[in-house]
């Protein structure tokens, strides 16, 4: 057997076997995902993002807004009353990468789409607290200057397609003219009104 | 999950398991002595030497332990693959048990509000019901009508009596249920500039504002032959499309000249969200009461 002084003199072979113990739970908890059809088969019905709400949600990322407000109901009375149908895994295989978030300064967003109207989320991503008195959150007023050539939105959707989002070969060849020439706050409202809404029918496997 | 996966799962996680106690075994056997002596482990740095002695023993049941804690888990939940564990418990499960708790202690109260009419839950005696009422509508209407109702810049106030869809029970509750989604056309490429002046001035007579007299008489065939189909030829507006009286000098998108202009030139479409999946008849039976009780003031 090896000798305990053999691994703490030996850096490499020591390496070597933290390597293998701490590897054992991610082998157990985490590879086994990749081959479970409820968290790589999309849920019942879902639709891709369209090309304007795809830009929206790279605006999403850009502005942060993922590190205040997650994208994961949990299945807790608390949470299902207020924002809806808990998440489930099948809803976010699509998502590359997934913006569940890890704390809440905002509220969840996981079902935002058709809560608010899309006047008010103008409003709100303006000057929140025009609509909202005491709310913290930071006013975006950029969002209606720049305008979105759509440059890259065709490239964007063919790499998620390499990536399993099933993009038609239709929906690419008219991005670049479904996001050309809008604002960036046009995409992100249709973002935020997506969200939620690309299915209807809940399953929980 | 299939058998592979679940029979993977399983061998990875009782072999990490067995392999601590077969670590903690072997290190406790190979020890030189059992007692506690003075013996080093044989290293000296700077006159610093390190005892040669066993684990203390709490030290080492603690270890047993957790490893007994680990499998008693791992028996009664879900954690070995398929296995269930003896509990049946799943985090679905414990949400649906919390959500009958909750119906269970709740339900009662609302019913309670439900057979009581709006009218009667107005009295003092049922003030409970529309503090209910209240609480709901803070956690789920005043982000747009604000906090006592008062709305805000194109989000209706609620406590001025003064409707767009009709402020009875009835038409409250289809507002509720279903949304609102108004449609004021954009007249910009209709009227033209000076037909929008013109326009402006008409609306501002309507509501007895200071107004250019000539330009209101021009716009007013227009107004009969456009604008009366749904804000009424009087201009007192109309339910059923949800067409705000122009009279009365309540307005949703302000009352300025210029911002009279700015609807006419480009519409308005101001919406309100269908509520019926998110509430439930019950609690909207309580919110309308709420809301019809701030407009009587």
């Amino acid at each position: 057997m090896i000798k305990h002084e053999t691994i703490e003199k030996n850096a490499g072979l020591m390496a070597v076997l933290i390597i293998i113990v701490i590897s054992a739970g991610g082998l157990a908890e985490i590879v086994p995902l990749f081959f479970k059809d409820s968290t790589t088969q999309p849920i019942d019905g879902m639709r891709t993002y369209t090309a304007l709400e795809l830009e929206g949600r790279d605006i999403y990322i850009r502005e942060g807004c993922h590190v205040c407000h997650t994208q994961m109901i949990r299945p807790f009375r608390a949470e299902t009353e207020r924002y809806g149908h808990f998440s489930t895994a099948n809803e976010h295989v699509w998502e590359h990468p997934f913006l569940w978030g890890s704390k809440r300064t905002g509220p969840d967003l996981a079902r935002v789409g058709g809560r608010y109207s899309d006047d008010w989320q103008r409003a709100h991503l303006y000057n929140p607290r025009d609509v909202v008195p005491t709310s913290k959150m930071p006013s975006y007023p950029w969002l209606f200057d720049n305008v979105l050539t759509g440059d890259q939105t065709a490239r964007k959707m063919e790499v998620l397609r390499t990536l399993g989002v099933p993009y038609t070969d239709e929906q690419i060849a008219n991005a670049q003219t479904d996001v050309r020439g809008r604002t960036e706050v046009d995409a992100v409202v249709a973002y935020l009104q997506a969200l939620g809404k690309t299915h209807t029918n809940y399953d929980v496997r | 999950m299939s058998a592979f996966w679940s029979a993977w799962v399983t061998v990875l996680t009782l072999g990490v398991i067995f392999g601590c106690v077969w670590l903690l075994f072997a290190t406790r056997k190979s020890q030189p002595h059992q007692e506690i002596t003075e013996e080093t482990v044989g290293h000296s740095f700077d006159g610093i030497e390190e005892l040669d002695n066993p684990m203390p023993k709490w030290w080492f049941q603690m270890f047993v332990a957790t490893v007994i804690f680990g499998l008693v888990y791992l028996l009664l939940y879900p954690g070995l693959g398929n296995f269930k564990g003896l509990l049946g418990w799943t985090s679905h499960g414990q949400w649906e048990e919390e959500m009958a708790y909750a119906e269970q202690h709740y339900a009662p109260v609302f019913q309670r509000f439900a057979q009581l009419s709006v009218e009667e839950l107005k009295q003092p005696e049922n003030a409970e019901g529309l503090r209910i009422g209240q609480r709901l509508f803070a956690n789920n209407c005043s982000v747009c009508h604000g906090v006592g109702g008062v709305g805000a810049h194109g989000f209706p106030n609620l406590t001025n009596n003064d409707w767009l869809y009709g402020g009875n029970e009835d038409a409250i509750k289809h507002t509720l249920h279903n949304g609102r989604m108004g449609a004021m056309p954009a007249w910009a490429d209709v009227l033209g500039e000076d037909g929008i002046r013109d326009m402006t001035h008409y609306v501002l007579a309507l509501s007895n504002r200071e107004h250019d007299a000539d330009s209101a008489e021009r716009a007013q065939p227009q107004f009969a032959s456009l604008c009366a189909a749904c804000h009424m030829p009087d201009g007192t507006g109309m339910y059923a499309l949800g067409a705000p009286n122009l009279t009365n000098d309540i307005w949703l998108y302000g009352g300025s000249f210029e911002q009279i202009a700015h609807s006419l030139r480009h519409g308005r479409f101001g919406v309100m969200p269908a509520f019926s999946g998110l509430l439930s008849e019950d609690q909207i039976h309580l919110v309308t009461a709420y809301v019809m009780s701030l407009s009587t003031n």
